[in-house]
């Protein structure tokens, strides 16, 4: 039997990163997702890694660009504020085609905000982020043991596709302890032969995002754009909870589903039937799944802890079929299951 | 499933309470989580924390309704009082709270756990006597496993506080007996 042990999310994303090879970090502290440089300090010298952290996040974003252009398994984290910061270097990372994992602990927004969990920036993972028309692919893990598995892959991810992969989380994910099972350590890292780096024996590798030439750089963003479309048909990832017959879908991700998820469980016992649709990639986003249940289902319900950003989504995947609403709490306020419980109920009631 | 919601003044030691009945829970095969209260906390302000501990899959972490409340100061005792699930548990410690509950559908337990903890010696095992009251309450989780998570989170050099912790924990649970 493999033994669980008790982590908080953060220091697991930081244990799942060291045993997928990751062995540089560089960042800048934020809460709420200290944890993770904290560890990574800690740790990370004892494989033989470096920590190091930056005196801003647009350094330490360029820092990670340097790692990856050589090679290296290399992540940053931080939360919102931080990440925005990070957004020039993480185009040009996309455009130089350079594999890193950034995570993103989300906190309410905008500006300086609160640290406390929120979704507010769905938008900004999964359309790129900063400038230029490039995509992440972004993994939003609910749970903590999703989370090990998730930043485990991530860098795998990141190096099949040369492209960076963003784990996207929120202060509730990064300061509960859960019981996990750890994977063993990846020793087996990928060989890459277009990394710059001492070797007499090839051409002179260059990593950059600039070309000068608009013919060239046409050619490098459909490049890019079919991989792109590589990763949409191999990376769409999903789960779902009693939707065999249900009749509203709720459509959620990360913490706020695993609040959908008892409020579902509270409304199938007052025999509502409802179920749920989890994206665990928010981009590529699962359209299949709410396409596929469109013919049995009255009403969507987006529910994230934001204004409503994953429901253009949801939108897109369904065009005009059915309603989508939208329910969340703002600024950081965790919304509880009964609230959403008497949203499904006010909804279906109106359905009538 | 049990809600449990531990709330006292920083330094009280509510934190590690919490994590000792998560990784007491987990030791026994339950489904745990424990959640930390997180936002812009003051030094000497109230702390707490909450542990989940189910047969199920533990799903909204979150809180909202506790099983459980308890109070290790006044403070924490106003804050979450009203919170309680009905028919649900408030032990509250008696040395530091002495006002009477609001509350008529709630059980109230008075452990003197300051009291306690200095006649054993050592004010800092508040945390531990009333831990022993809890779990004597709601047989949540065994001593045995108590002790044995103890021992994994406490870093070598504080084993020698071992058996004090142990006699802390038993005493307590002893008086509700």
């Amino acid at each position: 039997m493999t033994t669980k042990v008790l982590m908080k999310g953060s220091e697991a994303i930081a244990e799942a990163a060291i045993l997928s090879g990751c062995r540089y970090f560089f960042g800048y502290p934020i809460t709420p997702q200290n944890e993770i440089p904290e560890y990574l300090a800690k740790h990370l010298p004892k494989v033989g890694g470096t920590f190091l952290q930056a005196e801003s996040e647009i350094s330490a974003i360029y820092m990670v660009l340097g790692g990856a252009a050589a090679g290296a398994r290399v992540m940053t984290s931080s939360s919102s504020p931080g990440i925005s910061l990070k957004q020039e270097g993480i185009s040009y990372m996309a455009g130089a085609e350079t594999p890193c994992v950034i995570v993103n602990i989300m906190r309410g927004g905008p500006g300086l905000g609160a640290i406390q969990g929120a979704q507010p920036d769905y938008w900004q993972a999964t359309r790129g982020g900063g400038h230029g028309d490039y995509r992440l692919l972004v993994l939003a893990p609910a749970t903590v043991q999703e989370a090990v598995d998730l930043t485990y892959q991530a860098f795998d991810l990141a190096d099949k596709y040369r492209n960076p992969v963003m784990i996207l989380g929120d202060g509730i994910l990064a300061q509960i302890m859960e019981p996990v099972e750890l994977p063993e350590a990846n020793n087996q890292l990928p060989d890459k032969a277009w990394a710059v780096g001492k070797n007499e024996n090839r051409p002179r590798n260059i990593v950059s995002s600039s070309y000068p030439k608009v013919d060239e750089l046409e050619k490098v963003s459909i490049r890019l754009h079919e991989r792109y479309a590589q990763i949409k048909k191999n990376e769409v990832r999903w789960d779902s909870y009693l939707t065999d017959d249900a009749e509203y879908v709720i459509a959620s991700y990360g913490s706020a589903a695993r609040i959908a998820k008892a409020a579902i469980k509270m409304a199938r016992a007052e025999g509502i039937k409802v179920g749920l649709i989890r994206p665990i990639s928010v981009w590529p986003f699962p359209t299949e799944p709410f396409q596929n249940i469109v013919p049995q289902t009255k009403f969507f319900l987006s529910f994230e802890m934001c204004t409503g950003q994953m429901i253009d989504d949801v939108r897109l995947a369904i065009g005009n079929e059915r309603p989508v609403y939208h329910y969340g709490r703002l600024g950081g306020v965790i919304p509880l299951p009964e609230e959403l419980l008497a949203k499904i109920k006010e909804l279906v009631k109106e359905a009538k | 499933m049990h809600e449990l919601l531990l709330a006292g003044f920083g330094g009280q030691g509510v934190m590690l309470m919490g994590k000792i009945l998560a990784y007491a829970g987990m030791k026994e095969e339950k489904q745990v989580m424990f959640i930390p209260s997180y936002g812009s906390e003051m030094r000497g302000g109230t702390a707490n924390c909450s542990v989940i501990l189910s047969e199920e899959e533990i799903d909204a972490p979150v809180v909202s309704k506790p099983t459980v409340l308890v109070a290790m100061n006044t403070p924490s005792f106003d804050k979450f009082e009203s919170s309680v699930k009905e028919n649900g548990i408030i032990i509250l410690n008696s040395s530091l709270i002495t006002k009477e509950t609001t509350r008529e559908n709630v059980k109230i337990v008075k452990v003197p756990a300051s009291d306690i903890a200095k006649g054993l010696g050592n004010e800092r095992i508040i945390n531990m006597v009333l831990l022993g009251t809890l779990i004597a309450v709601t047989n949540c989780v065994k001593v045995g496993s108590i002790m044995a998570s103890l021992k994994e989170i406490l870093p070598p050099h504080r084993h020698n506080l071992l058996p004090l912790n142990q006699k802390a924990i038993e005493d307590a649970m002893s008086l509700v007996k």
